[in-house]
């Protein structure tokens, strides 16, 4: 962590300070450089940009990033990081003016061009994978390689997706991570902010997740897989509740370029939280 | 005031065990527990009951629309109302839901209402409620994050298909039709009288203020409850600069009268429990998919007083699995007693609430037909007559039907039995 600390440290003042604060024995997350983008008829969106190198662009998962978490950390050692709010994520609105795949693909296309992220690598989680996937599809050049942490897309009766939306609040932690710990920490109001509207954006976010997947099921990429021609891992936590980890090979039969499926032992549907660094580095290694 | 009898028609047959062996009586409700056979015999006394409390004189009768629902037998509220329309002479028909979302195209609830409001010869009510997850966004699929927007645009394409005189072309967000042209038309002019069945949300307050409907509050947890809500409404009501008039507000009681409070106390029991005990046994996960309440709700929820008392009703939701009668009645959830006691106490709450429309529930969980019968017609006999009065000296129902005289109506052949 020490060299992957130094790395990032180098082009701000506000990151300088934060390495500098940084305890030797634990791995202290950064506050990351923060921009504002405009998306059509959506509004304005929150674009976290972190480290040096070639770009690589992260969707978020089901709650979005409510903080910057240690998984961009370790990929920010190495790369650019650019992270841009999807609409109704934290740090962006506009969910609401979206009714169908056709308008969250054009506005995931209008924030990755704004973003200065179009045509880099792209990597997403969950339902942030989702819409990689679909841009993917349907816009090729706007992708390099792509990184897909435990897509939803397609539907197996046999197998059924979870209904992530449908969860008693005591199962909800469990549910997304194999260690409720890494979610409750990632989701817990930092000192400062407001409790209701921490609360308020949490919820919109389960929403904005919601408006594009509700009811789960397929939404017709298993028909637009072929088109993805970018290289694509796919990387699935062994312990997924929610999408099973039997999904992968789905996503693969379907896909129709180079395609190299990852499993992280342990790991839950929020994986990029359950193991930061196993998956970064899986990640990292296949984007080279 | 208006008197009106309200059926959720439950399904009766629900096991004594069936809060500790089954997760749900909505959306994931085991099948297996559904007899057709039974059904037929439910549907044929709770037929029967909505039509007897017509005969016996309450101004209205009410049916709603739940899915998937143990507790309610009604997926279609306008089938028993097209039979309740030929069955029944001078009662309004009550249909507190069409939820408008669920239906493509949503001018399917401006054609069948209009049936009804023509078979009927004018008495229908329309009620356009959102409902609830566990039916709309569980049970039918809906997007929680665009029901209410489909709501609304819904709701404005029945009104318009209802009052516009020639065919125009529908080109909504969620809807597109070339040609909306409602045939039936209904009789009401210039359309049935509108009730909005909702929750405790200011939006839906004002939205019913702005187009002048009836704002009706339905509650299972009886007035202590709702008290907190019906200020709410009215405090609204003020602050637009809406006159008070008591007619813009439904509530809905659960009512149980016996010739003395201690043969109430036997009588109802059983079923008041089994209602609150068992057809009230609803998944957590299904009660608030995210996007269903509006951030202004949410906001309110957590802050406001109002919604303190929203959150004990549903933990008392909760506790309420099991519970003894006596703490159904000692919390309001059902009125009970000799018929001058319940006629001292709904006086009080139709007058602490403000209430004109005040809907009855006089059959609740497995009651059976013959204690049905029984409660109806204490009601109506003793209970009625020293209600009726109240807020007619000063105020004009001007949300009530107005069906054609009785002189023009068509006669209706008696009872064919081939």
């Amino acid at each position: 962590m020490a060299a992957s600390a130094a790395r990032v440290g180098t082009r701000s003042g506000a990151r300088a300070r934060a390495r500098v604060s940084a305890a030797p024995t634990e791995r202290k997350v950064r506050v990351p450089d923060e921009r504002k983008v405009r998306v059509p008829r959506c509004g304005e969106a929150r674009v976290w940009e972190q480290g040096t190198g070639a770009p690589l662009c992260y969707l978020g998962g089901l709650r979005g990033l409510p903080r910057w978490p240690a998984f961009l950390d370790r990929l920010a050692a190495r790369r650019r990081v650019i992270a841009p709010s999807l609409p109704g994520f934290p740090g962006a609105r506009g969910h609401e003016e979206l009714d169908d795949l056709a308008d969250w693909v054009i506005a995931t296309l209008d924030l990755l061009e704004a973003s200065g992220a179009a045509g880099a690598d792209l990597v997403g989680a969950s339902v942030g994978a989702t819409l990689a996937a679909e841009v993917a599809a349907f816009s090729r050049e706007s992708v390099r390689r792509l990184a897909l942490i435990a897509p939803f897309g397609l539907f197996d009766e046999r197998e059924p997706v979870a209904d992530a939306f449908a969860l008693r609040k005591g199962e909800v932690a469990g549910m997304l991570c194999a260690d409720p710990a890494k979610y409750e920490a990632f989701l817990a109001r930092p000192d400062g902010e407001d409790e209701i509207e921490w609360q308020v954006t949490q919820v919109r976010a389960e929403e904005a997740a919601a408006r594009l997947l509700w009811p789960t099921g397929d939404r017709g990429l298993g028909k637009r897989l072929h088109r993805i021609a970018a290289p694509t891992l796919l990387v699935w936590g062994s312990q997924d509740r929610v999408v099973p980890a039997s999904y992968a090979k789905r996503f693969a039969s379907g896909l129709g370029g180079l395609v190299q499926i990852r499993s992280v032992e342990g790991a839950g549907h929020m994986a990029e939280l359950d193991a930061p660094d196993a998956i970064a580095d899986a990640v990292l290694e296949f984007l080279r | 005031m208006k008197l009106l009898w309200f059926h959720l028609m439950p399904y009766t047959r629900l096991p004594e065990d069936f809060a500790e062996r089954h997760p749900s009586v909505w959306v994931d409700i085991d099948s297996r527990l559904f007899d057709p056979t039974l059904a037929h015999g439910m549907y044929n006394e709770f037929m029967d009951e909505l039509e007897h409390a017509a005969e016996v004189g309450f101004d209205g009768i009410c049916v709603n629309e739940h899915h998937q629902n143990g507790y309610g037998l009604m997926p279609s509220p306008n089938l028993i109302a097209a039979s309740l329309a030929r069955r029944t002479r001078d009662a309004a028909l009550v249909v507190m839901g069409n939820s408008l979302a669920l239906y493509n195209p949503p001018v399917r609830v401006a054609e069948e209402m209009a049936m009804l409001d023509c078979i009927s010869g004018g008495r229908l009510v329309a009620g356009f409620p959102v409902g609830t997850p566990m039916d709309t966004c569980f049970a039918y699929g809906q997007n929680p994050s665009q029901l209410r927007q489909r709501y609304h645009e819904a709701h404005d394409l029945i009104v318009k298909a209802w009052t516009e005189p020639s065919p125009f072309a529908w080109n909504g967000r969620f809807n597109k039709l070339r040609y909306v042209n409602v045939w039936p038309r209904p009789l009401q002019k210039p359309h049935p009288p509108i009730w909005i069945p909702g929750g405790g949300s200011v939006e839906t307050w004002r939205w019913c203020a702005e187009r002048d409907y009836v704002y009706s509050y339905l509650s299972y947890f009886g007035y202590k409850l709702g008290k907190a809500t019906m200020d709410g409404f009215w405090q609204e009501m003020e602050r637009l600069g809406k006159e008070p008039n008591p007619y813009r507000a439904g509530f809905l009681q659960f009512v149980g009268v016996a010739e003395s409070r201690a043969e109430a106390m036997e009588l109802y029991r059983e079923p008041a429990e089994y209602f609150y005990g068992r057809c009230l046994h609803v998944d957590a996960r299904y009660a608030a998919p995210p996007g269903y309440s509006s951030e202004a709700t949410l906001r309110a929820r957590v802050q406001s007083q109002v919604v303190q008392a929203a959150q004990l009703v549903s933990n008392e939701r909760q506790a309420s699995t099991g519970r003894r009668f006596e703490d159904i009645v000692e919390q309001g959830y059902v009125i009970i007693g000799s018929p001058d006691e319940v006629a001292d106490q709904l006086r009080q709450v139709a007058t602490d609430l403000r209430v004109g429309q005040l809907m009855l529930l006089l059959q609740f969980g497995n009651m059976d037909r013959q204690l049905t019968l029984h409660n109806t017609e204490l009601f109506a006999k003793r209970v009625m007559p020293q209600l009726r009065g109240l807020w007619d000296d000063r105020w004009e129902n001007h949300w009530w039907p107005r069906p054609l005289p009785a002189s023009e109506r068509a006669p209706v052949r008696e009872r064919a039995r081939a």
